[in-house]
């Protein structure tokens, strides 16, 4: 099982476009990236804060639903976070590279 | 009465009176007073002895003697004994000492001490400079300037001068602290006389008009007991422990406590119910204590696949566009052609060397397909593999399974999606469960494994007992069903493919009796009982699983080896059939051939003609009926070719003619159309499996009147099937005339 999810990362990590990704446990600490220090911590603050309030909202409308994904592009890349019980995913990709 | 008299008078008593006037010493003589001389004078003629008649008569002696008379200080009028009541002691105690003191005269003077207060604000009105600040006694000092704390706000000039003291204060404090203690009694003295003087007007240090509101002088009276000095004694426990503990309460916060709470209902309920499963309930326990202690990165493995999907998704970003809403618009100007827009290619490394050697959809999951992977050729034989993918994720498969021995065949059971059945080159078969890595069964050598490469194997519809089972057909001219009962692979030999040639003689004399190799089957999608089987002569024969010796009829089809059979999925009574012959034939399932019990049938090979015949200009691996309509379908060819025929626009001529294949000389194996989406997969012999999309003009299916309802399976089945009749009746032979078939069926 553990194997089976790293080797998921690591396709991830070496996925075409992908900057890099992050592994936030339940208390905001990146427990796994491949960054340095600082972004790490830096996008785990942030995009946890983000990612409770995107789920906040699709929950408040309607309580049996609930997040599952959550993009935010801009100009240079993509961030995308997938939100699991407690944990977070992060990948920052950048889509438009051939 | 005059003095002297009385004098003598009292003499006689030698009382203890006291007296005031100092005694005099009386000489025999005549006592003249000379100090009252001139007041007796007037009433004193005579220096004769005036006798009054009761004086008392002494002698010589007596009058000579002397008296000695004291003058006490004690108070004549003071009583000498006082008897007080002692509550105490409760008894009359004579008080010792009596106090002595008489007041003759008392006047109230006016003189003031130069350093008391009143002395100070008299000076200070005179506007005479205080004294030095060292000469200052401490005393006066702290009284001072508790007045001046006592009486804020009298002015600039007191405020200055408060300063000042306290100033002075502070500044001969450290020098003498032994003076601070008295201070301190002293200032609360201070404060007292303070809140008493409260009206008087406030010292002035410096000079400055005062403003003074009471000319009265007080004075007063005080006295100090002993004040203990002060110590602080205190004591510091630890802080608690301080936790900061917020929450949120939002509408699914409380609805997540409430489905919590259901749930912990349901549980208890459920434990009322079934009191004897603790020890599976300690189990599951166990099982849940060590997923929550096992790593940290298993946690996220949703999450992962799905980062790896929309990493995916990102990549392949127009690919998937294309996918959900490109429509070829120039399908609108060409009538009468398609074409096929390629879409993901799905490749693994460890099949490259491999040919695909069969595709299924997933019949639940609409974006999951199976491939199988082995050798077509028969002196390459290596390895097999099974692989799962997902639309959703083009460049990794969701399950791998690799195998020894090449895969030729694989079918996906229809109701229970993870079941999956594989048929070997080697002649065996295997159910793999999707959930395990290890497959299922494997039939062995002893439980009626085929002696050649099974080609297809199909699941059928649970038996009677509720048993999984499936059927597989090999070229050593078996058709077998294996029933899963209890977790065993039971094998039944369902028909023999015999061949009608008599038995050939073998080398030594013995018959041995030749069966035909069969290569594809197929099963009615309503009559389970009837199914085709395709073999390497060429005939398609149609079986029944009730007869096991003979075949219902049998169809001189191709001249070649039949790859697939396939009913259409509308029409009861159309398959369709393709061959390494180069051709690709549609047939009717003649009346006649169905209630058949004719003994000579298996001679008498019927001679019919197919509806259709197309010619693809090299060998067909695969055909496959649309889903979506009942007169499309699609052909894959050696070449590498995609085509795409629909016989509702065109009844010879393909819609699309594509070369799909990368590189040259790669053969297109399979091809399977997508039951949901408008897209097909093809496989190729270098273990590429291409995922295509259709064009419009490929998928037109009947068209919905506006305010009508969506038609109902039912309704559309009728539908195609009609369109498909329509069709038929053209190229079919009229019943009546047998004679002008080859004409009539002419193609044209």
């Amino acid at each position: 099982m553990a194997t089976d999810v790293e080797e998921t990362l690591k396709r991830i990590q070496a996925h075409k476009g992908v900057i890099g990704i992050i592994v936030v446990n339940a208390e905001g600490i990146p427990i796994r990236t491949s960054l340095d220090n600082s972004t790490t911590v830096q996008y785990a603050n942030l995009l946890t804060n983000l990612t409770m309030k995107a789920r906040s909202v699709v929950r408040d409308i309607d309580p049996q639903n609930d997040l599952t994904f959550l993009r935010v592009r801009s100009k240079k890349h993509e961030i995308l976070v997938a939100p699991e019980k407690d944990y977070l995913l992060i990948t920052i990709q950048n889509p438009s590279e051939t | 009465m005059p003095p002297k008299a009385m004098g003598k008078g009292k003499q006689a008593g030698a009382s203890d009176i006291s007296r005031r006037r100092t005694t005099r010493m009386r000489d025999g003589d005549d006592m003249t007073d000379i100090g009252d001389g001139t007041e007796n004078d007037d009433w004193m003629h005579s220096k004769a002895l005036v006798k009054p008649d009761d004086q008392l008569d002494l002698s010589e002696q007596q009058l000579k003697e002397e008296f000695t008379r004291i003058l006490t200080a004690n108070n004549p009028h003071a009583p000498q004994n006082i008897v007080r009541y002692s509550f105490k002691e409760r008894q009359y105690k004579q008080i010792s000492s009596v106090d002595q003191l008489a007041i003759h005269f008392a006047l109230d003077g006016n003189m003031l001490h130069k350093d008391s207060d009143e002395a100070r604000r008299q000076m200070a009105k005179l506007g005479m400079p205080d004294g030095e600040a060292t000469g200052l006694s401490l005393i006066s000092q702290a009284v001072q300037s508790e007045h001046a704390g006592s009486e804020g706000g009298e002015g600039a000039g007191a405020g200055a001068a408060e300063g000042e003291d306290q100033q002075k204060e502070e500044s001969s404090s450290p020098v003498n602290e032994q003076t601070e203690l008295e201070q301190e009694p002293i200032l609360e003295l201070g404060k007292d006389e303070g809140r008493e003087d409260a009206a008087t007007p406030a010292p002035a240090a410096a000079a400055g008009g005062k403003k003074l509101t009471n000319q009265f002088n007080y004075s007063e009276r005080a006295s100090q007991t002993y004040n203990n000095p002060y110590r602080e004694r205190g004591t510091a426990t630890e802080p608690p422990p301080r936790a900061t503990f917020s929450g949120n309460v939002t509408q699914w916060e409380i609805f997540d406590a409430y489905n919590e709470d259901f749930e912990k209902q349901e549980k208890n309920k459920e434990k009322k119910v079934v009191p004897g499963r603790q020890a599976e309930e300690k189990t599951r326990k166990k099982l849940t204590i060590t997923e929550t202690q096992s790593d940290d990165v298993t946690r996220i493995q949703n999450a992962a696949q799905i980062v790896e999907r929309m990493v995916n998704q990102n990549t392949y970003d127009d690919i998937a566009q294309d996918f959900k809403y490109w429509d070829d618009p120039s399908d609108e100007y060409r009538e009468n052609e398609g074409t096929l827009l390629p879409l993901w290619r799905f490749t693994f490394e460890k099949a490259k060397k491999l040919a695909v050697t069969s595709l299924c959809w997933n019949p639940k999951y609409k974006d999951l397909f199976a491939v199988s992977f082995g050798s077509y050729d028969f002196m390459k034989q290596g390895n097999g593999m099974i692989l799962f993918y997902s639309l959703k994720n083009p460049s990794f498969p969701e399950f791998i399974y690799e195998t020894d021995s090449g895969l030729m065949c694989l079918d996906v059971h229809p109701e229970h999606p993870y079941l999956v059945v594989v048929g070997f080159y080697d002649g065996s078969v295997g159910v793999f469960n999707v959930e395990r890595k290890e497959p299922v069964h494997r039939c062995t050598a002893k439980n009626g494994k085929h002696t050649d490469p099974v080609w297809q194997v199909r699941w059928q519809k649970d038996d009677l007992e509720n048993n999984h089972n499936f059927y597989s057909i090999s070229s050593d001219g078996r058709i077998v069903q294996w029933t899963i009962i209890k977790n065993e692979l039971i094998y039944q030999d369902v028909i023999q493919l015999t061949l009608p040639e008599a038995p050939a003689e073998g080398p030594d004399g013995t018959k041995v009796s030749t069966v035909g190799c069969g290569t594809a089957f197929d099963f009615h999608r309503s009559n389970d009982y009837m199914f085709l089987v395709g073999t390497e002569e060429g005939k398609i024969h149609t079986c029944s699983k009730a007869y096991s010796s003979q075949f219902l009829d049998t169809n001189l089809a191709h001249n070649m080896a039949v790859y697939q059979v396939r009913w259409n999925p509308w029409h009861p009574n159309i398959y369709i059939t393709c061959s390494a012959d180069w051709s690709v034939k549609i047939w009717e399932v003649s009346d006649k051939t169905t209630v058949d019990t004719n003994s000579e049938n298996t001679e008498n090979v019927s001679t019919r003609k197919p509806l259709f015949h197309f010619d693809l200009n090299n060998s067909v691996g695969d055909v496959a009926w649309a889903p979506y309509s009942s007169t499309v379908f699609a052909a894959v060819t050696a070449d590498g070719k995609v085509f795409v025929y629909d016989l509702n626009v065109n009844k010879y001529e393909p819609l699309c003619e594509q070369m799909v294949a990368v590189k040259k000389k790669t053969k297109l194996t399979h091809i399977e159309f997508n039951p949901v989406y408008p897209i097909i997969i093809v496989g190729d012999d270098r273990g590429n499996v291409t995922s295509l999309k259709l064009s419009p003009n490929l998928k037109k299916m009947p068209k919905e009147k506006k305010g009508q309802p969506a038609m109902d399976p039912a309704q559309r089945e009728a539908l195609e099937q009609a369109k498909l009749d329509k069709l038929l009746n053209m190229v079919r032979d009229p019943p009546a005339d047998v004679s002008k078939a080859p004409a009539a069926t002419e193609k044209k």
